[in-house]
């Protein structure tokens, strides 16, 4: 019997393939959640270990896109929007990819746990386990509720980012929580209904594919009037001042408006084009809104003192 | 994709002349430069991390010590 070993290719692999991996666009996302549920939280926090807990954060969050990547790279490579990425096009082996992401992973963790605290690390390691494990390994290609739940990992970020600063858990984190866990499916859903084809050649059973065009306009308004109210929950619980609160109606109501003409939209994708464009403005100033009403605060009790 | 066992037959016959390992290409050689420069870059902010947050922890001590 003769043993034969197969050589692999050597890597073209650059380093801008593996900044590709970390899916730098999501990241920026989960950075700023972070940074504000940091900024936001009790207490004071020393810049350096600030900086520190973010960084384990976001290259945390770069290991779970990763991972996603490689179990992804088959069906990646049927969907147009995805089929540039490193793997399916060949530039980064799958066995680079997964390598790469389990070791920024556990980098990450164990680094944000010697650094920072265990609180924080334990909740990013379920970060990255519940991304990878149960929303992509399991529910993205098992059930069309796979963005609903699979949303909570995306939503952590601004609760590990509080756990960071304060060492603890708390009502106003959870809030950050539920805003971003109830932005998900309106944002997901939006984009998979110009996106149908892609799905349905990759077989993965996304709301439009699995129950219709009309149903998911009609859950994406659903999501959205649960999601206005809730934008507006740290100003009526006394969180955040009056500014953030006028922010959080009319943003929430342009939100509301936009979802009703997805759902009043019967011939084309204008409409939710348009919405997932302004879903993503939405997150982004809400959280602007909320750092930037808090600091002035704070520096309006600093000037008072 | 090449054999290892194929390369070994090939040095067992006399007269033929085998070049044995992997000769990187023109690209391979500039990807595999940057990955390591990039690596190196990693290493050493790292390492400049690690050195700043020992200062502060150790200063933070110094300030209020826990005798």
């Amino acid at each position: 019997m003769s043993v034969t070993l197969a050589r692999a290719e050597p890597s073209i692999a650059g380093v801008g393939d593996y900044l590709e991996l970390m899916k730098p666009r999501v990241m920026s996302l989960v950075v700023f959640t972070a940074l504000v549920g940091l900024l936001i939280a009790p207490g004071h926090i020393h810049p350096v270990i600030g900086f520190a807990a973010l960084l384990c954060i976001t290259v945390g969050a770069g290991a779970a896109g990763a991972l996603n990547m490689w179990y992804d790279a088959d069906i990646d490579a049927l969907m147009g929007r995805t089929a540039g990425r490193p793997i399916p096009c060949g530039r980064v082996t799958p066995g680079e990819a997964a390598g790469f992401g389990f070791t920024l992973a556990v980098f990450a963790v164990v680094t944000l746990g010697l650094l920072v605290n265990v609180l924080a690390a334990a909740l990013l390691a379920f970060t990255i386990f519940f991304y990878v494990a149960i929303y992509t390994v399991w529910l993205k290609r098992s059930t069309p509720q796979n963005i609903v739940i699979g949303g909570a990992a995306g939503a952590l970020p601004p609760i590990i980012g509080w756990a960071s600063a304060s060492g603890a858990l708390a009502v106003e984190p959870i809030l950050l929580f539920l805003i971003i866990f109830f932005w998900t499916p309106p944002h997901f859903w939006a984009l998979s209904l110009y996106r149908v084809e892609d799905y349905v050649r990759a077989g993965i059973p996304m709301l439009p594919v699995v129950a219709g065009e009309q149903e998911t306009r009609r859950q994406i308004l659903l999501y959205t009037l649960i999601l206005a109210p809730l934008g507006v929950t740290p100003w009526l619980l006394g969180y955040a001042g009056l500014a953030y609160g006028a922010a959080a109606l009319t943003l929430g109501a342009c939100m509301i408006a936009l979802a009703l003409r997805v759902w009043r939209e019967r011939n084309g994708h204008v409409a939710s084009k348009q919405l997932f464009g302004f879903s993503i403005l939405y997150l982004f100033a809400l959280f602007a809104m909320l750092l930037v009403d808090r600091m002035s605060g704070g520096l309006m009790s600093h000037f008072a003192a | 994709m090449t054999v290892v066992s194929e390369l070994m037959d090939d040095v067992d016959k006399p007269g033929t002349e085998v070049e044995t390992g992997i000769r990187l290409t023109e690209q391979q050689l500039r990807a595999r430069r940057a990955r390591s420069i990039a690596i190196a870059l990693a290493l050493g902010a790292f390492v400049i991390l690690i050195f700043l947050v020992t200062l502060v922890r150790l200063g933070a001590n110094v300030q209020t010590p826990h005798i």
